[in-house]
C-alpha cells in the first residue's frame, strides 16, 4: 500500500485535483477570477510536489514502473500545465467552461503520466488513448468557432486512425512474441522481416502523435482551429510526453533492432526537418507557421534520438524542457495579441516593438531560443541534441541538420524583422496582459536565459539515471 | 590579469545600460564600460609583455579553467597568447571609437548601446575561449547583434542586408559547428579543448574533412572568397558604429578563427588546402579592389576595399611561413583600426552632407578640416603608405610570401602586390573629390567633427600611428604564438 502511494505519487496528486475541480464545477459557481488563480495554486503544488519522495520500483506486475527520470519527465509537464495556466490567463477568465477545460486537461495529463510510466503494451495503449480523446475535447472548446469542431473532427479521426495501425501493431507483436512486457520484449527480438512490419507499425503510431513527416498532415490545420490554450498543450505537453515515452520504446525494447530504427529513425527526421521547415518559410498566420516549426523541432528531437545513449536520453528531456519554456511563450505573446485583436497574420505584428516593448522582447527571445541562438537555452539544447546525434559518426546528416538550423533562422527572423523592423502606420495598440500571464512569461523568459547558462540544470538530467 | 573581467565588464556594462532611464545616461555608461574596456586591454598587454619578459615561455597566459557542462567535457577554458592580446586590444580601440561616434543615435538609443556592447562581449569572449565550445558560443552570440543593429538602425536595404548577414554568417557556423564535431569524437577523449586537441595527433583522414569545413566556416565570416557577398551589403546597410564593429571586429573572428581552430589544430589539413587558399585570397585581394574602383558610394568603396584587405589576412595564413602569418594578425589589427576609422569618417561625413555618393560632394576640405583630415589619413593608411599601419602589415606579409622560391607562390604574390595600385587608384581618386576642389553649392554651411568625434577619431589614428611607427612591440607580441602554430607545419625547407 506505501508503495502505491509513493510509485503512484505523481498520478494521485493529479486525480485529487481533478477532482477538486469537479466537486467546484458540481457546488455553487465560483467566479472564474477567483477560481483560476486557486487552480494555479494548486498546480504549482503539484509541481513542485513533484521534485520531493520520488522513489524507484514498478507495480502491477510490472505494469507500471517509475524511476526518477520519469518523475523529473512528469515533472517538466507538470511544469507546462502549470505554466498554461498563467499563460491564458485571459482567455480562461473569459471562458464559462473554465473547470472543465482543466479536468479534460488533466485527465490528458494523467494518461501522459501512465504512458510514461507503462511497463506493458496494453498499458501503454490504454493512456494513450486517455491521453489523446480529452485533447480532442480541448480542441473543440472554441464550441462558437466551426473551425474548431473542424480541427476537433480531424484530430480525433486521425487519432482513431493511428490507434488502430498501433492495435493492429501490438496485436502481431504479441502474435509474435507472445508477451507484451516491455522487459521481457527485448530478448525476443531479432531482425526479422515480420518484426520490422511490427516496428514500422509501431513508429506510424508514434509519428502521427509526434507529427512526423509524411503523418503530420492534420498538424497545421489542427493548430490554426484549436484555442491557444489546447493549441499550446497539443504543441508541447503532448508532443514532449509522446517523445519521452518514444525514446524509451526505441533505446528499452526496440534495442536489439537499433540498426533498422536507426536508418528508419534518420530518414525521417531529415524529412520531417526539412519538410517542416520549407512549408514553415511561407505561413502567414502565426498558428501554422508554429505548427510548422514545431515540426521541425520534432525533426531536430529525433536527431538526438538517434544517437542512442544516455547523452541521447538527456539531451532530448534538455531540449524539451527548453522547447516548453521557449514555445509556450511564443503561443503566450501570440494569444495575449489575438485576443485582443484577432490577428495573428505575421503581418499584423509590424511594429509591435514601438508599442508592446516587453511582449516583443518574450517573443524576439522565444523565436531565438527556437531557432538556437546563443545565450539562449535553445543553442545548448539543439547543440546537445545534434552532439548525441554526431556520435554515430554519420556526418551528413549532422550537415544536413545544422544547415535546417539557418533555414529556420530564416523564418524565425522574419518574425522579429516584422515585430522590430518593419514600420506601421497603425501598429498593434498597447496589448494589456494580466499580472498572472506576465508573471508566467517572466519565467518562460529566465528559463530560456538561464537553462542553458547554468549548466548544473543540464547535470541534474545527466545525473538521474 | 583575470581574464574573466574581459567578459563580466561587457556583461555588465549592458545589464546597466538596460536599468538606464534616460539616453544619456545610457551614453554615459557605455563610455565608462568602454573606457574600461580598454583600460583592461592594456593593464592585459603590459603584464603579458612582463610574463614574456620574465621567460614565462608557456604558450597561453593567464589560462583559467572551470567546469561548464562536464557531461559533455566542456570547460570554460580561457587563456591568451600574443594574437589574441593584439585581437582584444583592436577589439577595445574599436569599441571606445564606436561607441564615441554614436553619440548622436536618438532612435531607441537603449537598446542601440545594449547591442554594441553584447556585440563586443561576444567578440572577447571569442577571443580569449580556449575551448571550442564556448568559442562557437561567443562567436553567434555576436550575430544577434549584428543582425538588429542593421536592421533597425541601418539605411538603404537594411533588411535585405541585415537578412543576407545573419543567414551567410549562421551558414559559416553551421560548418564550423559540424567541423567541430567532427574534432570532438576523433580526438583521444571526447573533447572540445583547444590545447588537448592540440597535443593529440588528429589523424589526417578527419583533417582532410574538417581542415575545410572549418576554414571555410571562419572564412564566410572573414569574407573568403567566393562567401564575401554579405561584406558589401552589411556594411553600406548598417549605422556608423554597426559598420564599424563589422569590419573591425566581426570579419576579425573570422581570421582568427582560421588561424586559430583552423590551420593550429590541423597543420596537415592546412598544408595540403594551401594552395587553393592562396588562390582563393588572391581573387579576392584582385577582386576586392577592382569592384571597389566601380563604386560611387564611400560606403560601399570602403567594404569593397575590406574584402581586399581582409584576402591579405587570409593570403598570410595560406602562405605558412611565420613571417606571412605574423603579416596576417598585424593586417588584422591595421585593418580593424583603419576600416573602423574609415566608416567613422564616412559616418561623420553623411551625418553633414546627408549623401555618401563621391560625386555629390567637393571641396569639404575648406569647410570641415578636421574630418577631412582624418579621412586623408586613414586613406592613405589604406593605400600602405610608410609610417602608417596598413604598410607594416602588408609589407610583412609580401617578405613572408616571397619566401616560397616556387613560380605558384611567386604568382599569386605578385598578383597580390598589384592590388596595392588599384588601391592607390581608388582612394586618392575619392579623397580628391570629396577634399579637394571647387566646394559645391549647397555644402558651405557644415560644420566641423564635435568633440566626440574628434576623440574617436585621435583614438584609432593613434593606434595606427602606433602600429606604423614603431610595429615591432606589435611583432614581439605576435611571433612568439605564430612559431607555435609554425612549429607544427611542415612544408618543406625555405631558403
Amino acid at each position: 500500500m506505501n508503495d502505491l502511494l509513493i510509485l503512484m505519487k505523481s498520478e494521485l496528486l493529479l486525480t485529487v485535483i481533478i477532482f477538486i475541480l469537479l466537486f467546484i464545477k458540481i457546488g455553487k459557481g465560483i467566479k472564474n477570477e477567483i477560481l483560476l488563480p486557486v487552480i494555479q495554486v494548486l498546480f504549482l503544488i503539484n509541481f513542485i510536489a513533484g521534485f520531493f519522495l520520488n522513489a524507484d520500483g514498478s507495480l502491477f506486475d510490472g505494469m507500471f514502473y517509475t524511476n526518477s527520470l520519469i518523475a523529473f519527465q512528469k515533472n517538466i509537464l507538470n511544469l507546462g500545465v502549470y505554466l498554461i495556466s498563467l499563460l491564458f490567463a485571459n482567455w480562461l477568465t473569459k471562458n464559462e467552461h473554465m473547470p472543465e477545460f482543466f479536468m479534460l486537461m488533466l485527465s490528458a495529463l494523467l494518461g501522459m503520466f501512465f504512458m510514461i510510466s507503462s511497463g506493458n503494451l496494453l498499458i501503454f495503449f490504454l493512456s494513450l488513448e486517455l491521453a489523446t480523446i480529452p485533447v480532442a475535447a480541448m480542441v473543440n472548446f472554441d464550441l462558437q468557432k466551426k473551425t474548431s469542431a473542424e480541427a476537433a473532427m480531424k484530430m480525433i479521426l486521425n487519432s482513431a486512425f493511428s490507434s488502430g495501425i498501433l492495435l493492429f501493431g501490438i496485436s502481431v507483436f504479441y502474435g509474435v512474441t507472445g508477451t507484451i512486457r516491455f522487459t521481457e520484449l527485448p530478448s525476443m527480438l531479432n531482425n526479422s522481416p515480420i518484426l520490422i512490419m511490427v516496428f514500422v507499425f509501431l513508429f506510424t503510431a508514434f509519428a502521427f502523435k509526434l507529427s512526423i513527416v509524411p503523418f503530420h498532415l492534420w498538424t497545421a490545420d489542427v493548430y490554426e482551429g484549436s484555442p491557444f490554450a489546447a493549441t499550446s498543450f497539443l504543441s508541447v505537453i503532448s508532443k514532449g510526453s509522446v517523445a519521452f515515452i518514444f525514446m524509451a520504446t526505441l533505446y528499452k525494447v526496440f534495442q536489439p533492432m537499433h540498426e533498422v530504427w536507426y536508418n528508419m529513425v534518420m530518414l525521417l527526421s531529415i524529412i520531417t526537418m526539412v519538410v517542416g521547415n520549407l512549408f514553415a518559410l511561407r505561413q502567414q498566420n502565426i498558428k501554422r507557421f508554429l505548427a510548422f516549426s514545431s515540426i521541425a523541432q520534432v525533426g531536430f528531437i529525433l536527431v538526438g534520438i538517434t544517437g542512442n545513449s544516455t547523452a541521447g536520453t538527456s539531451s532530448v528531456v534538455y531540449f524539451i524542457l527548453i522547447y516548453t519554456f521557449s514555445n509556450l511563450a511564443a503561443f503566450a505573446v501570440a494569444a495575449a495579441i489575438s485576443w485582443q485583436t484577432g490577428k495573428e497574420r505575421i503581418d499584423d505584428y509590424k511594429g509591435l516593438y514601438k508599442t508592446n516593448p516587453f511582449l516583443s522582447w518574450i517573443l524576439a527571445l522565444a523565436l531565438f531560443s527556437l531557432a538556437g541562438i546563443p545565450p539562449t537555452a535553445g543553442f545548448f539544447g539543439k547543440l546537445f541534441l545534434i552532439t548525441a546525434g554526431a556520435a554515430k559518426g554519420n556526418y551528413m546528416f549532422i550537415t544536413i541538420a545544422a544547415l535546417n538550423m539557418i533555414v529556420s533562422l530564416y523564418y524565425y527572423l522574419k518574425v522579429v524583422r516584422a515585430v522590430f523592423m518593419d514600420e506601421n502606420e497603425q501598429p498593434i495598440a498597447r496589448i494589456s496582459i494580466q499580472r498572472s500571464t506576465k508573471l508566467g512569461l517572466i519565467i518562460c523568459g529566465a528559463g530560456i536565459v538561464f537553462t542553458g547558462l547554468l549548466s548544473w540544470i543540464y547535470d541534474y538530467i545527466q545525473n538521474l539515471f | 590579469m583575470n581574464l574573466i573581467f574581459l567578459i563580466l565588464v561587457p556583461l555588465l556594462t549592458a545589464l546597466a545600460i538596460l536599468a538606464m532611464k534616460t539616453a544619456q545616461q545610457v551614453r554615459v555608461v557605455a563610455l565608462t564600460g568602454s573606457v574600461v574596456q580598454i583600460i583592461l586591454a592594456f593593464i592585459l598587454l603590459v603584464s603579458f609583455r612582463n610574463e614574456q619578459l620574465t621567460g614565462n615561455t608557456a604558450q597561453m597566459l593567464f589560462e583559467q579553467q572551470y567546469d561548464w557542462f562536464p557531461a559533455w567535457h566542456i570547460s570554460f577554458h580561457l587563456g591568451v597568447d600574443g594574437i589574441s592580446v593584439a585581437m582584444i586590444l583592436l577589439t577595445a580601440f574599436v569599441v571606445i571609437a564606436g561607441v564615441l561616434v554614436s553619440w548622436n543615435v536618438t532612435r531607441m538609443t537603449k537598446e542601440f548601446y545594449f547591442l554594441l556592447i553584447l556585440l563586443s562581449l561576444g567578440a572577447y569572449g571569442f577571443f580569449i575561449s580556449l575551448d571550442l565550445f564556448i568559442l562557437f558560443f561567443f562567436l553567434e552570440v555576436a550575430v544577434i547583434p549584428k543582425y538588429l543593429l542593421i536592421g533597425i538602425w541601418g539605411s538603404g536595404k537594411k533588411e535585405y542586408a541585415a537578412n543576407k548577414l545573419a543567414l551567410m554568417l549562421m551558414g559559416g557556423s553551421a560548418l564550423v559547428l559540424v567541423g567541430i564535431l567532427g574534432l570532438y569524437f576523433t580526438g583521444n577523449e571526447d573533447s572540445f579543448d583547444l590545447m588537448k586537441l592540440a597535443a593529440s595527433n588528429i589523424p589526417v583522414e578527419t583533417q582532410r574533412i574538417c581542415f575545410p569545413l572549418l576554414f571555410v566556416g571562419f572564412g564566410v565570416f572573414g569574407a573568403l572568397f567566393p562567401f564575401h557577398t554579405w561584406v558589401p551589403d552589411g556594411h553600406s546597410s548598417a549605422p556608423t558604429a554597426g559598420s564599424m564593429f563589422l569590419a573591425g571586429i566581426s570579419m576579425k573572428l573570422g581570421g582568427y578563427g582560421c588561424l586559430r581552430v583552423a590551420t593550429f589544430l590541423m597543420p596537415e589539413g592546412a598544408a595540403e588546402y594551401a594552395n587553393i587558399i592562396i588562390v582563393l585570397s588572391s581573387i579576392a585581394i584582385l577582386y576586392g579592389a577592382f569592384a571597389t574602383m566601380m563604386q560611387k558610394d564611400l560606403k560601399y568603396i570602403n567594404a569593397y576595399s575590406s574584402v581586399s584587405h581582409c584576402g591579405f589576412v587570409l593570403l598570410g595564413i595560406g602562405m605558412l611561413t611565420k613571417t606571412a602569418m605574423t603579416g596576417a594578425v598585424m593586417q588584422m589589427v591595421s585593418h580593424g583600426l583603419m576600416t573602423a576609422l574609415f566608416f567613422a569618417v564616412i559616418g561623420m561625413i553623411y551625418e553633414r552632407t546627408h549623401t555618401r555618393q563621391v560625386n555629390e560632394m567637393g571641396g569639404l576640405l575648406r569647410v570641415m578640416p578636421f574630418v577631412i583630415s582624418v579621412l586623408f589619413i586613414v586613406g592613405l593608411c589604406s593605400l600602405g603608405l610608410p609610417g602608417l599601419s596598413g604598410f607594416v602589415a602588408e609589407m610583412t606579409v609580401f617578405m613572408g610570401s616571397w619566401q616560397h622560391p616556387d613560380m605558384f607562390h611567386r604568382v599569386a604574390t605578385i598578383a597580390a602586390c598589384m592590388s596595392i595600385v588599384v588601391t592607390a587608384v581608388y582612394i586618392l581618386r575619392a579623397i580628391g573629390q570629396v577634399g579637394m576642389g571647387p566646394l559645391k553649392a549647397g555644402l558651405e554651411v557644415l560644420t566641423d567633427a564635435t568633440w566626440n568625434e574628434r576623440l574617436a577619431a585621435i583614438i584609432l589614428i593613434a593606434g595606427i600611428i602606433a602600429i606604423g611607427l614603431a610595429p615591432f612591440w606589435l611583432n614581439d607580441l605576435i611571433r612568439p604564438a605564430t612559431q607555435v602554430i609554425m612549429d607544427k607545419i611542415n612544408i618543406g625547407p625555405l631558403p
